[in-house]
């Protein structure tokens, strides 16, 4: 069984696992690291979205042998301790969630987006292709501008 | 007494205070706003008793038997009888018990109840009725905690009672001494039980009632800390997949490659089940990849030869013609359809089993945990009071979490295989054999002379839905309290005719459901018949409206019953601008509904300058749901109404082809994304007297009325099949 080395959440892990096991059941079945969601496994619903150095990417679709070497940040690593990063902030300013099953993918989507764009318009937001079931677009859209204001 | 039972105070009130059920209301509610506009329509069997006040009653036995405990850290602790799937209900109860204790709102904490079958009818989640049937039992039980510590507090001082205060789970003599609720918790334990004469205190000095209140597992969910069933740490408990059939109902006739699929990697077991054959694995991706490699032979399932075009054919059939008119009597006439929907909820089906020779314990999110109990010791053998069902918060539910049926697959996988499992539906499977909310056909007539609506006739015909969750035994438990009207309708025409009304006078007014039985999997949806049926009727009365040359906002002004009917109406034209000038292409679409004592309107607009797609731009909503406890969360679940309206007028659908739908992943059933939602919502909470009533479900019927007349305004047409824009417009997974 092959071995890979990588870091998640600023720890170094290594895990023994087939090349083509998508990272999410790395991380979630190996390495007990849950908040990144099943919702598809295809790369639709988005709700595993964590960041492969600072980028955004669906764990469902990325083999763990690709992690190797490279740091994984899921929504577990995006606080500093008891600080949150103020989008989680303004998710808890805006009360965002409902059921929250999307909104760990949601928020590392948002962190993503505003390490792009300081100041995302509405059509950069509407880009934003995560699901929510509950429906709480709106206030997602809300808690993004006042990240983003936070940040500023 | 145990150690465990010294060190916290209990308070298990059995008896109950009396509880106002319901009420009538008399016709003098209903005087219409203007005495010549209207022919007044008697009130509904919905307006007199509905399915909350059935469940209610039915429930009244057993509502007090509420668990409250308090640590001698001065934390809270209560036990909710109910499910949280993201409508806010552990908040809004935290926010009753702190209220009514005097304690700051983050020291109470609120654990969901296991399965508890002798609550009998009283632990089921649903029909927007939680808060409803839980807003006077929850106040009584935290009302008598709080003089308990009280009346401990006076023992210890020599004080009258009423000589004391309580401020911030804090006790207070008037000479300035001060007891917490945790130092008087083990006293309080030894006290006599308070009489039951303790009330609550008078809503007019609620506090932090009434106040927007963040959610208070917030922090939880945007840390990824909450753990959802799977996320929890079971010892030895492995992942577990199920292949399931190429059609709804599908049987096993023979699994032809198990010692293959056995030596792959990381397969523990492979199990052979009545819906399906389970695969056992150290993780979810061998258990995903092993079920797909399993070649099964598989038996027909239900309903293998009806697709879409057969079962339309059929509800419409089944649909009663409506009375042969005269010639010269003036009509509106409709027939809609609306497809199957999903409930689709985040988190796919799932549970956690643990079966032993003696015992079994479960974990999953259950709107039904008592009837899912019974069914899983009938299926593994083993009396009820030996399964312990632990009742989970969920990734939505929409009503999908009424039913068990992955909690029973859990359990049988764990019994054969003699492990414990996580089972876990894949979205696949999710939606397609998982539950959906039945196709309806819809015939409608109005007719009308002088200005005056004279008859409003509504036959809706659907696809049986599967009430098998329990609900059943509460309504045929309650009864006998169903107004008359009802006479002996079918268990499904109860069910519609509790939830079902007009709000409008327009004179003889008559509702009614017929049932196709098709075995397929349904169940309630959000809202249940009301999505469509009022829904139907709201593109109606624009219809009616146009006819009689009035403006869609005045004419419901005009034949709405009450006066708080038409607050939330004028709200929504004041704050949306009604009737301000518009591109091309672009329309306002306003919709009324009311239900389970609640009524809300909404107000949107839309972008249909492409009529394939349409994009709706604003929404403005009204909603009066009497006494609200947590405006916050009622905002949050307005905008989610408004969200699965948008959705299911305008796109998402399934469409079931050959005994299976189609569709099986989001990018399929076309449930909204961020670019398909308005970026400028307003919600208006209208702050109702006397009973809270049912908030849940409210906004869904509105939001679709609004939704289909600004898409028909807005594009010069008369939409009368949902949603709208239903091509198939992707290439379907393989079977």
């Amino acid at each position: 069984m092959p071995s890979h080395t990588f870091s998640v959440n600023g720890e170094t892990v290594t895990v023994d696992a087939p090349d083509d096991l998508p990272l999410l059941w790395a991380l979630r079945d190996l390495l007990g690291v849950r908040g990144p969601k099943y919702g598809c496994g295809i790369d639709v619903c988005k709700a595993c979205t964590s960041h492969l150095d600072g980028e955004a990417v669906r764990p469902c679709v990325v083999p763990v042998s690709e992690a190797a070497g490279r740091e994984v940040t899921t929504i577990e690593g995006l606080a500093d301790g008891d600080r949150l990063h103020p989008v989680q902030e303004a998710w808890l300013e805006q009360d965002v969630a409902q059921c929250g099953y999307c909104q760990p993918g949601q928020i590392m989507a948002a962190v993503a987006l505003l390490k792009r764009t300081r100041n995302p318009t509405d059509a950069d937001i509407d880009e934003i292709a995560n699901v929510c079931r509950c429906g709480t677009y709106f206030r997602i859209r809300e808690a993004i501008k006042s990240a983003a204001d936070r940040m500023a | 007494m145990t150690r465990h039972a010294r060190r916290r105070f209990l308070t298990y009130l059995v008896a109950a205070p009396s509880l106002a059920v319901a009420t009538k209301i008399g016709l003098d509610a209903y005087a219409p706003g203007n005495a010549d506009a209207a022919i007044p329509t008697p009130p509904a069997p919905a307006d007199l008793v509905d399915l909350g006040d059935l469940l209610i009653l039915a429930g009244k036995p057993t509502a007090n038997m509420l668990v409250l405990s308090v640590n001698e850290d001065g934390d809270v602790h209560f036990r909710l009888p109910r499910e949280e799937v993201g409508q806010g209900l552990t908040t809004a109860v935290a926010m009753l018990v702190a209220e009514e204790l005097d304690t700051p709102l983050d020291r109470v904490h609120i654990q969901l109840d296991d399965a508890r079958p002798e609550l009998l009818l009283n632990q089921l989640t649903g029909s927007s009725n939680s808060i409803r049937s839980l807003y006077d039992p929850v106040r009584h039980t935290a009302a008598a905690a709080r003089a308990r510590m009280v009346g401990a507090a006076a023992d210890r001082w020599g004080l009258k009672a009423r000589e004391l205060t309580v401020r911030a789970g804090v006790v207070v003599a008037s000479d300035g001494r001060t007891a917490s609720y945790g130092s008087l918790s083990a006293a309080a334990a030894s006290l006599e039980p308070v009489a039951l004469t303790v009330t609550p205190k008078k809503e007019s000095e609620h506090i932090l009632v009434g106040t927007p209140t963040s959610r208070i597992d917030a922090r939880a969910l945007v840390t990824g800390k909450h753990a959802y069933t799977l996320d929890l740490d079971v010892p030895g408990a492995k992942p577990c997949m199920v292949r399931r059939p190429p059609t709804v109902n599908g049987t096993v006739k023979a699994v032809n490659n198990e010692s293959a699929v056995r030596a792959m990697p990381g397969v523990l077991d492979v199990v052979t089940l009545d819906t399906g054959v389970a695969v056992v694995a150290e993780t979810f991706g061998q258990a995903l990849d092993a079920k797909e490699a399993l070649d099964v032979t598989w038996g027909p399932g239900t309903v293998d030869a009806l697709s879409d075009d057969d079962i339309r054919a059929r509800l419409k059939a089944a649909t009663p013609s409506l009375d042969v008119l005269g010639v010269l009597v003036k009509k509106v006439e409709a027939e809609f359809d609306f497809a199957f929907a999903s409930h689709a909820p985040m988190e796919t089906n799932s549970a956690v089993a643990d079966v032993r020779a003696d015992r079994a314990e479960i974990w999953s999110g259950l709107k039904s945990p008592i009837a899912a109990q019974a069914a899983i010791a009938k299926a593994v053998g083993l009396p009820v009071s030996e399964v312990t069902v632990h009742v989970v918060q969920s990734g939505g539910s929409f009503g999908r979490r009424l039913f068990h049926d992955a909690a029973l697959e859990a359990a049988v996988v764990s019994k054969k295989s003699g492990r414990a499992v996580r089972l876990m539906w894949s979205r696949i499977d999710d939606m397609r054999h998982g539950r959906m909310r039945p196709a309806t056909h819809h015939r409608v007539r109005a007719t009308y002379a002088a200005g005056q609506v004279l008859t409003f006739q509504h036959q809706v015909a659907a696809v049986e839905t599967d009430f098998r969750h329990g609900l059943g035994d509460a309504v045929t438990a309650a009864a006998a309290d169903l107004p008359t009207g009802i006479g002996n309708a079918t268990f499904a025409q109860t069910l519609f005719l509790t939830t079902v009304k007009s709000p409008y006078n327009f004179g003889v007014t008559t509702q009614a459901l017929t049932e196709v039985p098709l075995k397929m999997h349904t169940g309630s949806w959000r809202s249940v018949y009301s999505a469509n049926t009022r829904g139907a009727e709201e593109i109606v009365v624009d219809e009616l409206a146009a006819k009689l040359g009035k403006d869609p906002v005045a004419f419901r002004r005009a034949f709405l019953k009450t006066a708080r009917q038409r607050a939330v109406l004028d709200k929504v034209a004041a704050a949306g601008d009604w009737g301000r000038s518009l591109p091309g292409g672009w329309a306002q679409g306003v919709g009324f509904h009311e239900e389970y004592k609640s009524c809300t309107a909404c107000l949107v607009e839309i972008d249909a300058t492409d009529p394939k797609k349409p994009r709706v731009t604003k929404a403005v909503i009204a909603a009066d749901v009497g006494r609200v406890i947590n405006p916050r969360g009622l905002e949050a679940q307005l905008l989610g109404g408004l969200t699965d309206a948008i959705s299911t007028t305008l796109r998402a659908g399934l469409h079931i082809d050959r005994g299976l739908p189609l569709e099986g992943s989001y990018s399929q059933f076309h449930y909204a994304r961020q670019k398909d939602s308005p970026r400028d919502v307003k919600i208006f909470v209208i702050e109702g007297a006397d009973e809270p009533g049912g908030a849940g479900e409210l906004g869904v019927p509105a939001a679709v009325g609004a939704v289909a007349n600004a898409y028909a305004r807005a594009t010069g047409t008369r939409p009368r099949s949902f949603p709208v824009n239903f091509d198939v417009d992707f290439t379907p997974f393989p079977r």
